[in-house]
């Protein structure tokens, strides 16, 4: 397996002074293409905080980025756009679905976003809420899905890009069990068959056994896990930091 | 796929109402406060507008058009010697008193000319002909005042000024700035109705140039000829008059106040609205932020909306508009809405949409892409 996402010595410090708070400090941790990677911790322990980093959603105070093999730690703010478009699929606890387009819609945009052509965009969005279980929900409003089905929509789009690297925050939160599982399920196979990187911040201990690795995270430090991080990424498959320029940033 | 901007605004009918509503309020609020100052200030010179004249000869001093000042009718002579004048005309503008069959008096301006040549007489006859004003005591009044100097049929015979007139003819749309209802007439009879001035005077002498004939050249030579008086060009006469109404007196800054006062509301209504509109879809251009689209991308979403919004806006705002205006024109505003006012308030609201779509921009610029991983 290769490593498709990777952060290195990162800390990040929210406001200044005496106010300042440190919400990672020296976070280092790689996820493999094929990988379903948790990230898990209390309530402030700086999960979300990490993955925004890793997403190129949040910059970090201090330390390295790499994704798909690239370095984008010193990236402006107007190229991140650009790397999570190309890299990165996001599903986000509440959905985050455009109310006013139909769940085929919310999956063309994503494709709109990337220059694909309107007629492509629609059969590709097809293909993708089948591959969900979602063929006769193209036509549907977010409002008129369950939970469940939302989520699905959400994968759909998130896949829509055809990215490296799926970040999720809290996926199964608002669904019952059942859809937690469909919606886990959907995202294993995905790791599995198409080589994905998958990384999911949850507090959900049922979702466990989708996990091929924990990464446990406590007061912004990544915590000794289940799964050691060395067990898992060893040898010739060790994410390779020398590719990073090591130039100092904000 | 339907453009994300065109779902955004339609999606949600009784939140595009509002919008709506917010433009069209806007649009007609400014499109009646600017009739109204357009339609008051035409109507304070609309009957040298209507002239036909080309340079108007009044005695020194004279400003604006209802306070003529008599002259001698010796300096027609004058100008109608003058080369590059074809035609000349004594015209009266005289306020005088109107008896209304009850007993009532009502003060009207009364407006003689010659009814062969028409210089400076009524238009937009509805009933008589212009010709018929050459018989004796025959005066035309307009549609409008027919209730206010109480004239119930044509041919009924008044009082002006002590002199007996009778209804001739009527005209539509001709209105006065003031409360002074335009009766026109003939310059002899004007001579009775009109107050205050001789056989041998007049109150303004109307002149015609020859074609092609340079009118700044013309002024220079009439001033030079006739002595005593001020000469304008008919434009430079209508310009002076409308300053005058307009701003110099009360009633004219009340409207000019109330036009401006009404762009200002418009313009904010119009800001308030569409900056609601892009705000209520803050987290959806966060989430946009998020997947990966860039600024641009963003921004024609927001400019389309604005755009969108200016035209559907527009389109209902001056349909309503022109309802407004043919009301008025039946009662006592004089709203106008030339065409080269109706092209400027579509640039108006363009504008207007866009630059409050502009400010909201900078807000979405600002929204930080984290926001969406808070619930």
């Amino acid at each position: 397996m290769t490593t498709a996402i990777a952060v290195k010595d990162v800390t990040k410090t929210y406001a200044s002074g005496a106010a300042a708070v440190q919400a990672l400090a020296g976070v280092t941790m790689a996820v493999s293409h094929g990988e379903v990677a948790l990230l898990m911790g209390p309530s402030g322990s700086g999960k979300t905080t990490l993955l925004s980093i890793m997403g190129c959603i949040l910059r970090p105070t201090s330390g390295f980025v790499q994704v798909c093999g690239r370095d984008v730690s010193g990236l402006s703010e107007a190229k991140l756009p650009a790397v999570r478009l190309q890299h990165i699929g996001f599903i986000f606890q509440g959905f985050n679905l455009f109310p006013t387009l139909t769940a085929g819609e919310n999956v063309e945009l994503s494709l709109d976003l990337k220059g694909v052509r309107a007629g492509l965009a629609k059969s590709r969005s097809r293909e993708l809420l089948d591959a969900v279980g979602l063929t006769k929900k193209y036509d549907s409003f977010p409002a008129d899905l369950s939970g469940g089905e939302k989520q699905r929509v959400a994968i759909a789009r998130a896949l829509a890009g055809d990215p490296q690297v799926i970040l999720a925050d809290e996926p199964t939160a608002a669904l019952d069990s059942h859809s937690g599982r469909t919606v886990m399920e959907i995202l294993r196979t995905l790791a599995r068959q198409r080589d994905r990187a998958v990384v999911l911040v949850t507090h959900d201990n049922r979702l466990l056994e989708f996990a091929d690795r924990i990464i446990r995270i406590e007061d912004g430090k990544i915590m000794p896990s289940p799964i050691p991080y060395e067990a898992t990424i060893s040898g010739a498959d060790a994410p390779d930091y020398s590719s990073i320029n090591p130039t100092p940033h904000g | 796929m339907a453009s994300l901007a065109w779902r955004n605004l339609f999606h949600d009918k009784v939140r595009f109402a509002v919008t709506l509503t917010g433009v069209v309020f806007a649009i007609v609020l400014i499109v009646v406060q600017l009739g109204l100052f357009i339609g008051f200030t035409t109507t304070t010179s609309n009957v040298i507008d209507h002239s036909n004249a080309d340079l108007w000869v009044v005695s020194k001093g004279v400003q604006y058009f209802d306070a003529g000042v008599p002259v001698s009718e010796r300096k027609l002579y004058q100008v109608m010697s003058t080369p590059g004048i074809i035609k000349a005309e004594k015209y009266i503008v005289r306020f005088s008193r109107w008896k209304r069959p009850d007993g009532a008096e009502e003060n009207v301006i009364v407006i003689g000319f010659n009814p062969d040549t028409s210089m400076g007489g009524p238009w937009n006859l509805t009933v008589g002909h212009v010709k018929d004003l050459k018989a004796a005591d025959t005066v035309f009044i307009d549609e409008f005042y027919r209730e206010k100097l109480g004239v119930t049929h044509l041919g009924q015979v008044v009082e002006i000024n002590g002199y007996r007139a009778r209804i001739v003819g009527y005209t539509r749309g001709i209105r006065s700035f003031t409360t002074s209802p335009f009766i026109f007439t003939s310059f002899k009879n004007a001579l009775n109705y009109g107050r205050l001035i001789n056989e041998d005077q007049t109150i303004y002498i109307m002149a015609k140039a020859a074609a092609g004939a340079d009118l700044a050249k013309l002024k220079r030579q009439l001033s030079a000829r006739v002595t005593n008086v001020d000469i304008f060009t008919t434009a430079e006469f209508s310009r002076s008059t409308q300053f005058y109404w307009m701003l110099t007196t009360g009633a004219g800054i009340a409207v000019l106040i109330a036009a401006l006062m009404g762009l200002i509301v418009g313009v904010v209504v119009v800001a308030q609205t569409i900056y609601a509109t892009t705000m209520d879809h803050l987290r959806e251009f966060g989430t946009l932020k998020a997947m990966g689209a860039p600024n641009g991308y963003i921004y024609r979403v927001i400019i389309k909306q604005a755009i969108m919004s200016a035209i559907i806006g527009y389109a209902v705002g001056m349909a309503i508009s022109a309802v407004v205006i043919r009301i008025s024109q039946k009662g006592g505003a004089a709203i106008r809405m030339p065409w080269p006012m109706a092209v400027a308030m579509f640039g108006l609201t363009l504008a207007m949409c866009i630059g409050a779509s502009i400010v909201s921009i900078k807000k979405v610029t600002t929204i930080d892409p984290a926001m969406v991983f808070k619930g």
